[in-house]
């Protein structure tokens, strides 16, 4: 019987293997030295808030492994040698495999920072780097300050889980304005206004210049750079982006860039070797993605395809339509196609803000064809099927506003404000849509 | 803030602790003419009883209730005693007249609830005769002081949204001891409530103003636990409106559980009362109502004329036609979770508790098996009852009628909807019995499986298997399971209450009444993938 070993139990890997299962009888193992079981990473914050318990982050019970056949093997792999097929643990145990899938997921980025490695600097991004806090920022009163680096979603959401303790938050963002890479103008400064809100010190186009150590070698303060500040604090965070995890490979015969190189069905140089997730790097982006895709969906979708190659069915990646989700403390974000941060040639833009400043949209569409490229919502919920529909035929932002109604996926009662959004646009562009009212018959069309 | 919520906590520990308190105090006597007028009026042949009662009770001592209530079951038993040993002496002389005479001298009935009869009788002291201070002092201040710990959330808590911080951190919340002695407050209460409202009858004066207002007699037990319902859901409705004031749905929702609960289970029944018509609840359906069909009841019903017959017919009504065809179009959570009394206890009460409820596999088969043969037993129990009703027989394919009847209320409508239902909120969860026991809901249950517009919509690829849709469901639905593959969830014991779609941080789930088409929805590659791939497999 063919075994399948997957390094990784996050939800690549996990993905993956479900999908073996469902196809096949194969031998599946998957190995992680990180914990026993799988558990959504996306939720760690959530327990150090005290909002779930670690069990709760585990989408599965514990007995499923066993009931699917699925073998689980803690341990951490130091080598793989192709030749032989053949896994080489740190604790010196050895597995062989037919077919490996690399599905390591990411590490945070460390940048040679003075100090980056004292006690009380952390990641967050394992299992570990949650103990860490607990460990270091149990309160306010033994953490009196933390200091942030690195303006991303894993560093606002670290931000929000230590104000959830009322610990004071120190957060440098690199950028001149929260996220503006990814995030347009409006958007970015509505985050901003978030983070402030929340009693948050938000620091922006600062960067960090060095962690200084106390007697114990535990973090002290940090300095910026840029004004020769010293803050003094107890925990840094250190959120400026992740990067793949491929370590243990690096040696192999197995191609690496920055994530380990694989074509469009996910192989890798080496045959029956294979990566996906986070740790997996396309040779180039595709549609408009990036190479390296560290988003939780992007890694399911990897899982599932390679399943079907590996019993196989032998199947392109094809991600579909761009979309994502994030939350910024209490703002609710999506994103349907591409609204680029910075406006492109062709693209016409059309951005509508709630007189709170907490909910807004922004609309991207060809100044030509008027062809809907991309939304992104804040505070407004929408419907994903409806986007994906308006992508796939190529419908025009005319009818997209047209038929917003449909597109909202709020609970119920909650306020609308789709004919303010109309009335907006068509006072901007000379324009004379009509909203239409909400219809079961297009939504299931 | 805080400090006023430390002082709204010490209050509200005042006020409960004189609540409490008051049991023990008040002393309880008949006079010999009250003696009299109690015994005649209850109609007893047993030539012992007003002995044994005159020698117990009536008294110049000073007994509080517990040693009260001791000498009446004693002198009861003592009664019964005496004819059982008659029984058991011509028994043995085979004396079969005089055995069969002997039964009439026996009293029947629950020791502890005619002494609570005797006991509203005797009781005097500082609570009977102060009782709208007594009123202040323990509702009063209860209320106050539950209001000031609730209040300063509103700036406590921060900005809008979902704030569970902490909730697994905390004793209250998360199983601690604080919730074990919660546990054991609300289970002893409902004991005394249910098998001993004797020793709870200085709660009962000091409603009674308040019920002679309401409905011109005195308060019973069940007043005292109706009007309690009412203000525990009124205070803990406002930290559900804080708490969730970011969300109109939950607004909306708790407004209508305390509307129902107000004026349809609290005020009309009493009203109606005073008009000397039965006190109905006019929302609580069978058989969930389960004692709508025994036969005190339909007498009831047939001795008051038009409001009688009106309240039959809207009974069966509400049962046959107007909960399922509700359900077919809005879910079961048009009963459950806006407008049911259980629900309502449980969606404000019982939501700092929702996170306990158990999300196993296992414990989704219990449940299944549980409610079910609840359901069963309660069609079983009527179908026994109605049959023995019209036909006068006594049984009814071997179970009689009388049996049945005190076994069901025994074990369903006391043991499981409240002691356990309600007393284990702490450790179990909020809705224990809805879950579980309520065979009203496991009805609407299979109506909205198998016929209904209602659903929860998942959001396409969005979800990112969090878990706090799952944490906080319930009704222990592992909302997740079906979120992070795509599909919509379609649960019998889905009340709606909504708390899913609130807590998810990806927008992923929408409560919804829709077209039945593609209301179940089984994928196996998510939207977002490859659209070819994803008909491939899921067409097939």
């Amino acid at each position: 019987m063919e075994h399948i070993v997957i390094i990784g139990n996050g939800i690549s890997g996990v993905t993956a293997a479900r999908h073996i299962r469902k196809l096949s009888d194969k031998k599946i193992t998957i190995v992680s030295a990180e914990t026993d079981y799988f558990f959504s990473r996306t939720a760690l914050m959530y327990v150090y808030m005290g909002h779930m318990k670690f069990e709760n982050t585990q989408p599965y019970e514990n007995w499923f492994w066993k009931k699917n056949n699925i073998e689980l093997k803690k341990g951490f792999v130091k080598t793989v040698e192709t030749k032989s097929k053949t896994l080489h643990f740190a604790n010196g145990d050895t597995l062989g495999y037919d077919k490996l899938i690399i599905a390591t997921g990411s590490k945070p980025n460390k940048f040679g920072w003075p100090g980056q490695d004292l006690d009380g600097v952390m990641g967050m991004y394992h299992k570990q780097d949650l103990e860490n806090l607990e460990k270091y920022a149990p309160n306010n009163k033994v953490c009196k300050r933390a200091v942030i680096v690195g303006g991303g979603l894993i560093g606002i959401e670290l931000a929000e889980m230590l104000h959830s303790r009322h610990i004071p938050v120190t957060f440098l963002v690199r950028e001149n304005s929260f996220w503006n890479g990814v995030l347009p103008e409006g958007e970015s400064a509505m985050i901003n206004r978030e983070i402030i809100d929340n009693g948050i010190d938000l620091r922006l186009g600062v960067n960090l210049k060095e962690i200084k150590a106390d007697e114990n070698g535990k973090v002290k303060s940090v300095i910026i750079p840029e004004t020769g500040e010293e803050i003094a604090c107890d925990v840094v965070g250190l959120t400026a982006g992740v990067s793949p995890n491929i370590d243990f490979i690096k040696d192999s015969e197995i191609e690496t860039g920055r994530g380990v190189k694989v074509n469009r069905f996910l192989e890798t140089n080496i045959p029956d070797v294979y990566a996906i997730g986070d740790c997996a790097e396309q040779h180039e982006g595709i549609d408009q993605r990036r190479p390296i895709e560290a988003v939780w969906y992007t890694g399911r979708m990897m899982g599932e395809t390679v399943a079907q190659t590996i019993c196989g069915n032998r199947i392109q990646y094809k991600p579909g339509h761009w979309f994502n989700s994030a939350k910024f403390v209490d703002i609710e974000y999506q994103t349907y196609g591409w609204v680029w941060a910075q406006t492109k040639e062709n693209e016409s833009r059309f951005y509508w803000e709630h007189e709170s400043g907490k909910k807004c949209i922004h609309l991207n569409y060809d100044k030509n064809t008027r062809e809907f490229i991309g939304i992104n919502t804040f505070g407004i919920r929408m419907r994903h099927e409806f986007f994906n529909k308006i992508l796939t035929k190529k419908r025009t932002v005319d009818y997209v506003l047209e038929h917003l109604a449909d597109a909202n996926f709020d609970p119920e009662f909650y306020k609308l404000h789709e004919s303010d959004i109309v009335s907006k646009f068509n006072k901007e562009n000379n324009t004379n849509i009509q909203l239409k009212k909400k219809s079961w018959k297009r939504i299931f069309a | 803030m805080k400090a006023i919520k430390q002082i709204g906590l010490v209050i509200f520990l005042i006020g409960l602790t004189i609540f409490t308190g008051t049991l023990f105090t008040g002393s309880f006597s008949l006079t010999e003419s009250e003696l009299d007028s109690f015994v005649d009026s209850k109609g007893y042949k047993s030539e012992i009883i007003k002995e044994e009662l005159r020698n117990a009770i009536v008294t110049t001592e000073d007994l509080n209730i517990f040693q009260f209530s001791s000498r009446v079951r004693n002198a009861y038993q003592a009664s019964n005693n005496y004819y059982d040993g008659l029984i058991a002496k011509y028994d043995a002389e085979k004396n079969w007249d005089k055995k069969g005479e002997q039964y009439q001298y026996r009293i029947s009935g629950k020791l502890h609830t005619v002494s609570y009869e005797i006991a509203k009788k005797a009781g005097s002291g500082f609570v009977k005769e102060n009782a709208g201070l007594i009123w202040w002092l323990t509702f009063g201040l209860a209320i106050l002081g539950a209001l000031l710990f609730i209040l300063p959330n509103f700036i406590l808590l921060g900005n809008k949204g979902i704030k569970n911080n902490g909730i697994y951190l905390e004793a209250s919340t998360n199983r601690g001891w604080i919730a074990w002695l919660v546990l054991v407050y609300l289970v002893a209460f409902y004991l005394l409530l249910y098998f001993a409202a004797d020793y709870v009858v200085n709660w009962t004066y000091i409603l009674d103003p308040i019920s002679e207002f309401l409905n011109g007699g005195p308060a019973s037990q069940w007043f005292v636990y109706g009007f309690l319902y009412c203000v525990i859901m009124l205070v803990m409705a406002t930290r559900m409106y804080i708490k969730y004031r970011h969300n109109k749905y939950q607004v909306i929702r708790t407004t209508s559980v305390l509307f129902f609960q107000i004026v349809f289970a609290f005020l009309i029944p009493e009203i109606m009362t005073s008009l000397n018509m039965p006190g109905y609840d006019f929302k609580n359906a069978f058989p969930l109502d389960y004692d709508f069909f025994f036969d005190w009841n339909l007498d009831n019903l047939r001795d008051n004329g038009a409001i009688g017959l009106f309240i039959l017919v809207w009974g069966i009504v509400l049962t046959l036609v107007i909960v399922p065809v509700m359900v077919y179009f809005f879910g079961k959570r048009w009963y459950c979770s806006w407008v049911c009394g259980c629900g309502g206890l449980a969606e404000t009460l019982g939501d700092p508790y929702r996170q306990h409820s158990n999300k196993s596999l296992n414990a989704w088969k219990l449940e299944r098996w549980l409610i079910h043969s609840v359901l069963i037993f309660s069609l079983v129990m009527t179908l026994v009852t109605l049959y023995c009703y019209f036909s006068g027989a006594e049984a009814f394919l071997g179970i009689k009628s009388h049996w049945i009847k005190d076994t069901y209320s025994f074990l369903i409508g006391s043991w499981f909807a409240g002691v356990i239902g309600t007393g284990f909120y702490p450790i179990f969860g909020n809705r224990v019995w809805c879950r579980f026991g309520c065979p009203l809901a496991a009805y609407l249950g299979l109506v909205q499986r198998f016929k209904s517009r209602f659903r929860i919509t998942t959001n396409g690829g969005q979800c990112i298997s969090c878990g706090n849709c799952s944490t906080y469901c319930e009704q222990g639905i592992d909302v997740r399971a079906y979120a992070q593959k795509g599909e919509n969830i379609v649960r019998a014991s889905c009340v709606g209450c909504g708390i899913c779609s609130a807590v998810c941080p990806r927008g992923v789930l929408k409560l919804e009444n829709g077209p039945e088409d593609g209301r179940i929805n089984p994928t196996e590659i998510l939207l977002g993938n490859d659209v070819d791939l994803m008909d491939l497999v899921n067409q097939k």
